[in-house]
């Protein structure tokens, strides 16, 4: 009976979630049929639990281990009722903490489904003849935890159950009806339930005994399994096996693993997210890198063009400046030529583009007038090659933020995620003693963080303190915000002043050009040791601030930082993309985008020059200062907001650059993969882990979501900005006499068409979704309501979510209630062990 | 190890087959880690099941479970008596739910039954701190620890009666997309 009534319960809570109404009032009815049908049954009940003692007693011999703890707990709690008896009435208020049962309600208390379960035979017995039925229903392959909704709930599982309670050979006649059941499943089916029962390989093979049997014959026999299943089975196990083989050998590719492992297991996940980071940067920029390398750099250098003039010395200032010796090499736009090359190697100095080709592939060019030859249209590959990889770049950033989004804000998330820790957190398959040390240490250090942000800001505080609090912060903001303000107006006027000294030196053309080199350092210097001093201004500024959560204490300090490298990198693409490449004749430059592309060379190099020297000062020196000269034993601590951001804003450098310096991913390759082993060991040697450690479980998404939104988005508007508008050198680069880079994809689409009509439809998807805006923000409205759909569904699972949660706790109430009636029928329907109790205490 | 009609039945491994996660190879090579663990123990002939059971200090210095924190809950649990003594039967039982090919569900039931120090089906407060602190080799304090097992059982125990049963259990793992063993 409980199981309808509770049928009817979870329908309309299912069907409108929202209508609590109905829930709570059929949860009263609930309540009240129960009650009365306890105050009915209230003799069969007991009819029904007596008898079965006599079977519980074998049971206990059969299995001594499952009862011998209850056998004690029965004891325990009958001498407890002897000494507790006139504490009727306190029980009654307290009534499950004082757990002062009669015999026949611990009975059935100990006989309830989710006591029993992987324990009780018969228990196990039963669940899974339901499940067998089930299946033959459903004709369903293996019940998973998910698609088998074995419902947590007692009222329903009760069903299934309530027979061992009641019957003397309830087990029996379970296990015959599960043997039954298994006969008629399939064999497959059959062999997949019987290994995934939770009984004992004895057990089991004695089910299977039996279910083989009573169909007469061993059907299980290997031999009986036609001749191609078997063979499927083998190829199905080798598949597997190679399957797992491939991904072991896919996880031991994975990029210093090692090493990630310790740093987790001494620093915590906030570290470990920089190097996780790290190890990102570097794998887009190999991307990056095997973009451009084989599509542009390769085809370029293996047919290399002429070269007007002497060739430059090599003098070692170059890996400074990036100039010089550099400046005619593939590494800039400069080098790039506007021709076709052929397969015969002969640059036609033909500006129309007259190749016939898709993308920037090499494609076998058909064209009746000229015979078929290799043909390799440079500006194209030029443009295509930046736009593709930009693009792909742009989907896996977004594709990896929505992982680790999907990652950190799961639906149902807030809750469970301590208890998850305790249990899953252990990794079973670790054998190597040190690697068990390190997991230990690594899940302590976890729990750490996790109790951390558990106990948070406690104490109350005053108004006049909150004040306080308050102004300290607003000044705080104010010191960073004008120290940021100041910062870019000196940048700026520095940037002019560079700027004209420049042109000054251009006229009067007195000086060696080695000097004219190095005082295009100057710049980039005066930007990195910005970028090095005023974080630590900020620190300090957040010192005096005193935030008791570390975690507010590093995403302000992420904030500050990005404010100051955002509003840099801004003031630094206009001073290239307006003064410079607007007026490329000041300079004297014949190719202003290889100029551009040098600065960003040396603004590259300055950054990792600092960060070194930062490194080797600021945590070496300062850790031996501290500790010989203080004798003090701290050491410094990580300060992961500064050293994510540099990477940001080094990544962001790259990224500007590839347009202008094809091979620029390949300095930030290089760069990244020595900074990885200096911080490395820098944070051995130097550093201690955080005495505040807190956990950084959105940290990767924070760092994802800004390397795309300011970081990526801004190289790219840049960029585009760059083809769509500026005029593009005269007599240098794949785009010489054009009017910009992006008419070259034009002109090609117009060849195209002409000679081949068919084609006409690219000109007009060309005409109509490329250079018509109306087509992106149609694009964009539809995507934003997909996003804002999404967001709704989310949301109304949580509510759902929420409601479900609400109804277990209510039935765990009704249970409790239950439990309660259950006793106090016990008490009135068994006087004789009262009686029996009074006995024994009068005897004691 | 032998000519393998020597040890079991052509009946017997096919039994075993169908009962547990293991192909024929791998219950004689299981057979035959079983024989090392106790050589003049263990027969090599398990045609006619003979009952040896070894005690599970042999068991726990298998270089699989020697390192591991929960070895001797693992070998109580699988065991028949709950002492520890394994029987090649239990012996097999066990490895075949470690292995990697037993479903999630199966595993969660062995699981609460290793974490269920005190054999009461509950998984309590004192299963709770005991298990903390095997993981952490005891570096957190005791109120940490019992911060911990309070917070983790407020945060999954549905019913309200403070401690956690094998529903509790089985719900909250059913959200974890990584436990596996």
């Amino acid at each position: 009976m409980a199981h309808s009534v509770s049928f009817d319960i979870l329908e309309p809570t299912l069907e409108s979630p929202v209508d609590e109404g109905v829930v709570h009032d059929s949860f009263s009815r609930l309540i009240e049929e129960q009650s009365h049908s306890l105050d009915e049954d209230g003799d069969c009940l007991e009819m029904q639990v007596l008898p079965e003692e006599d079977k519980s007693e074998e049971d206990l011999l059969e299995e001594d281990r499952d009862n011998v703890p209850y056998l004690a707990s029965l004891t325990w709690d009958q001498s407890e009722q002897e000494r507790g008896l006139g504490t009727e009435n306190s029980r009654q208020t307290d009534p499950l903490i004082g757990e002062q049962w009669s015999y026949a309600t611990l009975r059935v208390l100990s006989s309830m489904p989710s006591r029993t379960i992987g324990r009780s035979r018969g228990a196990i017995l039963s669940q899974y003849y339901n499940r067998t039925l089930r299946l033959r229903r459903r004709r369903q392959s293996r019940p998973s935890l998910h698609d088998c909704p074995r419902s947590s709930r007692p009222s329903i599982r009760c069903y299934g159950v309530e027979m061992d309670t009641t019957d003397v050979g309830g087990e029996e006649h379970k296990k015959d009806k599960l043997v039954n059941n298994l006969q008629n499943l399939s064999i497959s089916d059959r062999v997949r339930m019987l290994k995934g029962m939770p009984l004992s390989v004895v057990e089991k093979s004695e089910l299977r005994k039996l279910a083989s049997n009573y169909n007469g014959g061993h059907s299980l026999n290997r031999g009986q399994i036609p001749c191609c299943s078997r063979l499927k089975y083998y190829i199905i196990i080798a598949l597997r096996h190679m399957w797992y083989s491939w991904l072991s050998f896919l996880h031991s590719l994975q990029l210093w693993q090692v090493a990630l492992k310790r740093v987790s297991g001494r620093f915590g996940t906030g570290v470990l997210s920089y190097f996780v980071f790290l190890r990102t940067l570097l794998l887009f920029n190999i991307f990056l890198l095997f973009i451009t390398g084989l599509f542009l750099v390769i085809p370029q250098a293996v047919h290399p063009p002429t070269h007007p003039g002497p060739p430059v010395a090599f003098t070692g200032l170059e890996l400074l400046t990036g100039g010089g010796y550099f400046a005619h090499s593939v590494m800039y736009y400069g080098y790039y030529t506007n021709c076709t090359l052929n397969g015969s190697c002969q640059p036609t100095q033909n500006s129309s583009m007259d190749a016939n080709r898709t993308g920037s592939t090499l494609v076998d060019h058909d064209d009746a007038k000229r015979g078929s030859h290799l043909s390799y249209n440079m500006p194209l590959a030029y443009f295509f090659t930046i736009g593709m990889a930009f693009f792909f770049t742009c989907i896996i950033l977004v594709y990896s933020m929505s992982k680790s989004f999907r990652h950190s804000f799961r639906v149902d998330k807030p809750q469970g995620s301590l208890a998850l820790k305790v249990f899953c957190s252990w990794d079973f398959k670790v054998i190597k003693k040190s690697s068990v040390k390190l997991q230990s240490e690594n899940i302590s250090t976890q729990f750490k963080e996790l109790l951390s942000e558990l106990s948070g800001p406690h104490e109350k505080k005053t108004v006049l303190q909150r004040l306080a609090r308050l102004s300290v912060h607003l000044l705080a903001w104010v010191m960073c915000a004008g120290s940021t303000a100041a910062i870019l107006l000196a940048v700026h006027y520095f940037s002019d002043y560079v700027h004209k000294d420049l042109q000054k030196r251009v006229g009067s053309a007195t000086q060696s050009p080695l000097e004219k080199e190095a005082s295009l350092l100057a710049l980039p210097v005066v930007v990195s040791s910005i970028n090095l001093l005023l974080p630590g201004f900020f620190n300090a500024v957040a010192w005096m601030e005193e935030y008791d959560s570390p975690s507010v204490h590093t995403y302000v300090a992420i904030f500050r930082n990005l404010m100051l490298k955002v509003s840099v990198l801004a003031v630094l693409c206009y001073h290239w993309l307006w003064r410079i490449a607007s007026h490329p004749q000041e300079l004297n430059l014949e190719c202003w985008e290889s100029f551009v592309g040098q600065e960003l060379y040396r603004f590259l190099l300055m950054d990792f020059i600092f960060t070194i020297l930062d490194t080797f000062f600021g945590e070496f020196l300062w850790k031996l200062f501290s500790q010989k000269a203080l004798k003090r034993k701290r050491k410094p601590v990580f300060d992961i907001a500064r050293n994510v951001l540099e990477l940001i804003y080094g990544q962001t450098l790259a990224w500007l650059g590839v347009l202008f310096a094809p091979l620029l991913p390949v300095v930030q390759v290089l760069k990244l993969l020595l900074l990885f082993h200096m911080k490395k060991t820098s944070l051995m040697l130097n550093c201690q882990a955080s005495r505040k450690p807190w956990r950084a479980s959105q940290m990767t998404t924070l760092f994802i979501s800004l390397l795309c939104f300011p970081s990526f988005v801004g190289a790219a508007v840049s960029v585009t900005y760059t083809m769509w508008t500026i005029k593009p050198s005269e007599r240098c680069g794949p785009f010489q006499n054009l009017t910009t880079m992006f008419q070259s994809g034009k002109l090609w689409v117009q060849e195209l068409v002409s000679n081949n009509p068919n084609m006409s439809w690219l000109k007009w998807m060309h005409t109509y979704l490329v250079e018509n805006p109306l087509f992106l923000f149609v694009a964009a409205g539809i995507f934003l309501v997909v996003i804002y759909f999404h967001t709704q569904v989310v949301d109304g699972q949580r509510k759902i979510i929420n409601l479900l949660q609400e109804q277990i706790e209510n039935e765990g109430e009704d249970k409790k209630f239950l439990i309660i009636k259950l006793q106090a029928i016990h008490e009135q329907q068994r006087p004789q062990s009262v009686q029996r109790q009074n006995l024994a205490g009068s005897e004691s | 190890m032998g000519n393998k009609q020597t040890i079991f039945t052509d009946e017997q491994l096919d039994a075993y087959q169908d009962c547990t996660f293991f192909t024929r190879k791998e219950i004689l090579r299981l057979h035959g880690r079983y024989h090392e663990l106790a050589p003049h123990l263990v027969p090599m002939d398990y045609t006619n099941n003979p009952d040896v059971k070894l005690p599970s200090a042999l068991i726990v210095n298998m270089p699989e479970l020697k390192e591991n924190p929960f070895r001797n809950r693992i070998v109580e649990s699988f065991s028949e008596d709950g002492l520890g003594n394994l029987s090649f039967n239990d012996f097999v039982d066990m490895f075949s739910v470690l292995s990697e090919t037993a479903p999630k569900e199966l595993k969660a039931i062995y699981a609460f039954k290793i974490y269920d120090f005190n054999t009461d089906n509950f998984i309590c407060k004192e299963d709770l701190e005991k298990t903390l602190n095997k993981l952490t080799r005891e570096e957190l304090t005791p109120e940490e620890v019992n911060l911990v097992c309070e917070k983790a059982i407020e945060e999954t125990d549905m019913d309200g009666d403070n401690k956690l049963s094998y529903d509790d259990f089985e719900n909250m793992i059913s959200r974890a997309p990584d436990f596996l063993r």
